[in-house]
């Protein structure tokens, strides 16, 4: 039991790579979400999808950085950060959507929906890379495997 | 000093059935709305708070069992707790378009 308390992860932090590279693919990601959100509300829509989609890196940049941090120190402080942690930010993500909600630009439908669709499609977006590392390390997919899988990577998955 | 009591609780009461009178059908579905809607998110937030701790807690037990795994392991914990968090934050989109819109 004491271990726990004792046990800490030192060397570099996975999150803050999965993190990092969440906060990279957001930047080409970016004009599809305010074109959605121009479909939705018009420019205040861009603009609040735009919002939406910081909210979403910050809050996922904000759990690596604490979760990173924690497992420095301890296992038993990487529990706390990740079970507190989603309480704090689920009220960062609180506060930051009530601070502009009576802003004269902000469109409330294109922030919920820009909200789940970026934090779900920059999540799988990322999950297609790790688990292919994860399966085959140094091994990613390439633009040619996103339409039709080539043999040599069919091949590769197979052995 | 009898005086005095009588004096509040007339106030108080008249105050009451001014607050009373002053509600409307339509106040009161506003705020029994809002009051569903907040029910909603809390509601929403429990299962994910769930699903963190026990998918922390297998994530560190899996780490002390076998520690050159702990980089994958953490790895997957984070996109695990991030996917779970997305109920939560369907929760609160459903929350701010109840109350808002």
């Amino acid at each position: 039991m004491g271990d726990a308390f004792l046990t800490r992860l030192d060397g570099p932090a996975p999150e803050a790579a999965v993190a990092r590279d969440i906060a990279r693919r957001a930047v080409p990601a970016a004009p599809a979400f305010v074109l959605l959100g121009l479909a939705m509300g018009g420019v205040d829509g861009g603009i609040s999808a735009l919002y939406a989609l910081a909210i979403v890196v910050g809050n996922l940049v904000l759990a690596a950085a604490l979760m990173a941090g924690a497992a420095r120190i301890s296992v038993a402080l990487l529990m706390g950060a990740a079970l507190f942690g989603f309480l704090l930010r689920l009220g960062l993500v609180f506060v930051a959507v009530m601070a502009v909600r009576d802003a004269s630009w902000m469109h409330l439908p294109s922030l919920g929906i820009t909200l789940i669709v970026a934090h779900l499609g920059l999540l799988f977006w990322e999950m297609r890379y790790v688990s292919l590392s994860l399966a085959h390390p140094g091994l990613k997919p390439g633009r040619r495997s996103t339409t039709v899988p080539s043999r040599q990577h069919e091949e590769s998955i197979v052995r | 000093m009898g005086v005095i009591q009588t004096a509040v609780q007339l106030a108080t009461e008249t105050t009451a059935e001014a607050g009373t009178a002053a509600l409307t059908a339509a106040d009161q579905k506003g705020i029994s709305g809002a009051a569903s809607a907040g029910y909603a998110y809390g509601l929403a937030a429990i299962g994910p708070g769930i699903g963190i701790g026990y998918l922390v807690g297998q994530a560190v037990s899996a780490m002390a069992r076998q520690p050159e795994a702990a980089g994958m392991v953490r790895t997957t914990m984070f996109l695990g707790i991030a996917f779970t968090e997305a109920l939560a934050l369907i929760g609160f989109v459903v929350f701010i378009l109840l109350k808002f819109v």
